[in-house]
């Protein structure tokens, strides 16, 4: 059996007193959908920030392999910024971040960057305006408009990324990150505050990605729409424990993520918002 | 050996003043996470109110010198005071909300105002004061004939900054106000809805911080005898290092850290060079920084993500 | 100013006159409490003993004038724009004909009332232009849009071709000359600081201290080992640039703040060794008699020296000192103006975008595999090696360096260029460096009150107009083209 694209092994963070995320462990495989789901405060977007290298874990071992390459990589030893550089792991923000003054394609230009500063030769053959680079330069646009045309984004490309109104921010959110060539694409709750046609059209994208492109895809969401309609493969966390794995049609009728989660009232939930998220 | 007595006992003397400034650096940037440069003018403004009033105190002919200490003292802290306020609501309150520079570019403007603001109005020339407590104890002689002092003064010095320390603790811990600063420190959108005035929170923490620098500030006219307007650009950067050494936003973090640059900047003296004394904070600041960034006594920052 | 518009109890609401004067008098009592003991009381010498000075009028004066603004300012902002026009007039009439016991004051009077009357006036063009937007938003867009192209564009030009002739206008005097120097001095300094504050959006307080690494680098390779400027001139740079690699690597992995206090110390120890360490630069007294840069190996010089033909002899002129300046002019202009192409270039290069998105959001960078730490460092060692270029050819110019050149107010002066500027805008810089040199030699008698000035300058620039005077962002790359965009607008 070859190795899962992202394997997850007795994931701990601690702060302080606290602990976020005790002992979980998961699997995710490329061309799959998985769901990371619970109640807020229940630790998601923590584990989130372990896998791409935000916090350093207290405890865990999270290996990413390429099945292309073969190649493994040890997140909790790589730099953040290296876990998208090397390991090809991409992710989006519960809060997006988008370079708000910067152009929608200067946004998926500069997630590119890794690619067009090699090829630019470190700015020197840039500068003078080399052949090569001219060429990854359109390049690298023509995969960017290749993006903007999937979400949609096309004819807004020239606006301030700032501009764009919320549902769209989220969808250039996840351009940018397709724009690094992910292995594995984690996604921060890309479904908050889409309205319902926002969210079909969302699915729609996620599952090109999936089908089309082969990226593994990590999902935390709380819009169940989304979650039981998509994923491949669901992780219910509790209070920073995993507390069932398995098909959505499994995890519906899992007596403890029902009295965890499904079953609670939105308003205890509300309040049960903790440091963690 | 006496000598070194002696060097700590300045070294001291002189930390205590950084301390007290860099509580300021120190509580501002954890509650609204920004280096407050004008501080250090702020503390110039003190030392120049202080001597001012120690003047005015001699011209008034109060010559008991505890009751004339008192008053200027107070004086000094109030208009001080009075004018940490003034530069956060101008300059910095404004400006929340705005990009992240912005800040700091404006308080780099406030000290180069309050910096020329003090040359025009003061004149540039230094400004000496005859000594206002003299004496102290001789603790020690050694064989060669050297004296270790602890001067009166630097004993006043030493047993004001503990004074304060005590008091200002107290003040953070146990009073409203000190719940009111930490809960703006942990989150000022929550600490708003839960009813707390934010923006007056954050007046009374420049509010505190310019009054502790005032009486850095006199310290400092009394210690030396000699001010000049530009006092607050070098005591700024070195108390801001101390602020960074000790871990900036813990206030213990702060003391230490004062005492510390005071203590090394004293030995750096009087065993290497005078010249090169400013040399000592600034390469001690970047060694911090490049190996532990959050400082003796502060928690390294968790990025919100 | 320094007080809330909060004092208006909601209770029981103030007519507007009199909420406006409760809070003139406020300000004025705050005003007295701060000006009163360090204005007020002058120390001052009395036979080796310090006695103090009172000052009570002027500082009385002033205080009623501050009242009077802010009451004229509190009255524009409840809508009382008439009375404010009329506080305004007042303010600048008695300004003018009152009898001031201090130049200052009269100064600040005058300055008051121009304030209101141009802040009134501001106000209301900016109501009339939101109503305006808000009947054809897009198609008043459209026209902004292009109106703004061609100004900026135009007016780019304009001065381009202004320093190329001005050296041959009959007015260019020598005073001219130098002075226009010095604007292309501050200019190149202020491109170079923009690359590192504008795009980057790295704070950095020590910039002069490069230029400084720059001057001494050039002063002791040409005096003691006969380098020529152009052989001398990366080699500064290139120093220059190693300086700021090694301050910024400690500094820029963390937070942007600490590399703001580190630059500013940096700045000052800078100057502090280049005072002590006199066998190596001569201490206070600086390095002078620095070797003169010659035109491409002719001299400036009335007569040549044995065996060389100076450059009035070569082109057959008569000996005029102001060739030499002219000749510097040009240099200046052209080095001033490489920084400028670099900047315009690498602003659409991939590092140069990089800049300007750790600017924006540095966490995002990270998640898109930038390495921070490195990105940041190229513009803090390209920033660093410009101010190095600077300082070899002000040392060359000046044929004297010193100490004393290189303060913490030359920073704080290349810095105010940048902000005022606009941060991230070639054109705004430009602008802003000729004002502000510009401004600094027509007020030469107001020269104590010019760092005053240019705090409070600062600081109002931030809270009325952060962004500049040339806010404008044009993106670095465009998918359908200009001529789409501004016919989209104006379709819409």
């Amino acid at each position: 059996m070859t190795a899962p694209l992202l394997k997850v092994e007795h994931l701990t963070m601690r702060f302080g007193g606290l602990v976020a995320i005790n002992d979980v462990s998961f699997e995710a495989e490329a061309g799959r959908i998985t769901a990371v789901i619970g109640p807020n405060g229940a630790g998601k977007t923590t584990v989130f920030n372990c896998l791409t290298g935000f916090y350093k874990p207290t405890v865990g071992r999270l290996t990413l392999t390429d099945a292309k390459s073969g190649h493994s990589y040890l997140l909790e030893r790589l730099d953040d910024f290296r876990i998208t550089k090397s390991a090809g792991v991409a992710r989006t923000f519960q809060n997006i971040r988008l370079f708000a003054g910067m152009s929608v394609l200067e946004n998926l230009l500069v997630a590119q960057h890794n690619k067009l500063m090699l090829a630019s030769g470190y700015s020197l053959l840039g500068l003078v305006g080399w052949p090569s680079y001219r060429a990854a330069e359109r390049d690298a646009v023509e995969k960017a408009r290749f993006w903007l045309d999937r979400t949609g984004l096309l004819p807004r490309s020239d606006e301030p990324a700032g501009s764009l109104p919320y549902g769209d921010q989220r969808r250039l959110e996840i351009a940018r990150a397709m724009c690094t060539d992910p292995a594995l694409l984690c996604l921060d709750e890309p479904a908050a505050g889409l309205n319902p046609r926002e969210s079909a059209e969302l699915n729609t994208l996620l599952l090109m990605i999936r089908n089309d492109y082969g990226a593994g895809i990590l999902l935390i969401e709380h819009d169940m729409s989304v979650v039981m309609g998509i994923s491949d493969h669901i992780v219910v966390l509790d209070y920073g424990k995993k507390i069932a794995e398995g098909s959505p049609a499994e995890i519906k009728a899992n007596p403890d993520v029902i009295r965890a989660y499904l079953g609670e009232d939105d308003t205890t939930e509300a309040l049960a918002e903790g440091v963690v998220e | 050996m006496e000598y070194l007595v002696q060097q700590v006992i300045n070294g001291v003397t002189l930390g205590s003043v950084y301390a007290l400034i860099a509580i300021g650096y120190t509580m501002v940037y954890g509650i609204i996470g920004m280096i407050n440069f004008a501080h250090g003018e702020v503390y110039m403004i003190g030392a120049f109110t202080s001597l001012i009033g120690i003047i005015v105190m001699g011209l008034l002919g109060v010559t008991w010198v505890p009751l004339a200490l008192f008053m200027v003292l107070l004086a000094s802290m109030a208009i001080t005071a009075l004018y940490g306020w003034s530069v956060e609501r101008v300059a910095y309150r404004p400006l929340r909300g705005s990009f992240r520079l912005a800040p700091l570019i404006s308080a780099i403007g406030v000290s180069i105002f309050l910096q020329n603001y003090v040359q025009i109005s003061q004149g540039a020339r230094p400004k000496p004061i005859p000594p206002v407590i003299r004496g102290g104890f001789e603790l020690m002689t050694s064989s060669s004939g050297f004296t270790v002092t602890l001067s009166y003064l630097q004993l006043f010095i030493i047993v004001l900054t503990i004074v304060l320390m005590v008091g200002f603790t107290y003040l953070i811990t146990q009073t409203s106000l000190g719940r009111a600063q930490r809960a703006c420190e942990q989150d000022r959108t929550m600490a708003s809805l839960i009813g707390i005035d934010v923006d007056r929170t954050i007046s009374m923490t420049f509010v505190m911080g310019a009054a502790l620098a005032a009486v850095a500030g006199m310290m400092v006219t009394l210690y030396y005898g000699v001010i000049d307007f530009y006092i607050g650009f070098l005591a700024g950067i070195k108390a801001f290092t101390a602020a960074v050494l000790g871990g900036i936003g813990s206030l213990p973090g702060a003391v230490l850290g004062g005492l510390l640059i005071g203590l090394i900047e004293a030995l750096w003296s009087a065993y290497f060079s005078v010249e090169y004394k400013d040399v000592a904070a600034f390469t001690i600041l970047v060694l911090v920084l490049l190996f532990r960034p959050s400082g003796l006594l502060g928690r390294p920052e968790i990025e919100k993500v | 100013m320094a007080v809330a518009n909060s004092v208006v109890a909601p209770a029981a609401p103030l007519p507007p006159v009199l909420a406006a004067l409760k809070d003139a008098v406020l300000v004025a009592l705050v005003a007295m409490a701060l000006t009163g003991p360090i204005v007020g009381l002058q120390t001052v010498d009395a036979g080796g003993r310090l006695t103090v000075d009172m000052r009570f009028t002027e500082v009385a004066l002033g205080i009623v004038i501050v009242f009077f603004g802010r009451f004229g300012l509190a009255l524009g902002e409840r809508g009382l724009a008439l009375p404010a026009y009329g506080v305004g007039a007042l303010l600048m009439v008695a300004g003018f004909l009152l009898p001031w016991p201090a130049e200052l004051l009269k100064v600040l009077a005058v300055a008051a009332g121009i304030a209101l009357v141009v802040r009134g006036i501001a106000g209301q063009l900016k109501e009339r232009r939101t109503q305006a937007v808000l009947r054809a938003p897009d198609e008043e867009d459209a026209k902004a849009e292009r109106l703004r192209r061609l100004v900026t564009r135009g007016l780019g030009f304009a001065m381009l071709a202004a320093a190329v002739l001005l050296p041959m206008m009959p007015f260019a005097n020598s005073y001219i000359m130098d002075t226009a120097i010095r604007v292309m001095t501050y200019m190149m300094l202020a491109w170079g600081l923009n690359i590192v504050v504008g795009l980057a959006g790295l704070l950095d307080l020590g910039y002069v201290a490069f230029y400084a690494v720059g001057a001494y680098t050039y002063s002791i390779l040409s005096k003691d080992f006969g380098f020529g400027f152009w052989g001398a001139l990366p080699i500064a740079g290139a120093l220059a640039a190693s300086f700021g690699i090694l301050l910024g690597f400690p500094v820029l992995r963390l937070r942007g703040d600490y590399l703001a206090i580190v630059t500013l110390g940096f700045g000052e120890i800078i100057r502090i060794v280049l005072l002590n360490w006199t066998s190596f630069s001569g201490g206070p007294n600086g390095i002078g008699s620095i070797p003169r840069l010659t035109f491409f190996g002719y001299p400036f010089a009335r007569r040549a020296p044995e065996g060389e033909v100076t450059f009035h002899q070569l082109f057959g002129l008569d000996f005029s000192p102001l060739h030499r300046a002219v000749f510097f002019f040009y240099l200046i202009l052209v080095l001033a103006l490489v920084v400028n192409f670099f900047t315009i270039r690498i602003r659409r290069l991939p590092v140069g975008r990089a800049w300007e998105a750790l600017r924006e959001d540095e966490i995002a960078c990270r998640a898109l595999g930038i390495n921070p730490t490195n990105t940041k460092l190229t513009a803090f060692a390209i920033g660093a090696m410009f101010a190095g270029f600077a300082g070899s050819f002000f040392a060359t110019t000046q044929s004297f360096v010193s100490p004393e050149s290189f303060t913490f107010l030359e920073s704080a002066m290349i810095l105010a260029i940048v902000v005022l500027g606009g941060m991230g805008s070639q054109l705004g810089v430009a602008l802003a460096a000729i004002l502000i040199i510009g401004l600094t030699e027509a007020f030469r008698g107001l020269a104590e009150y010019r760092m005053l000035v240019f705090g409070l300058g600062m600081v109002m620039i931030m809270v009325w107009r952060p962004r500049g005077l040339l806010a404008h962002r044009d993106p670095t790359v465009l998918l359908h083209g200009r001529k789409s965009v501004l016919k989209k607008g104006a379709a819409a």
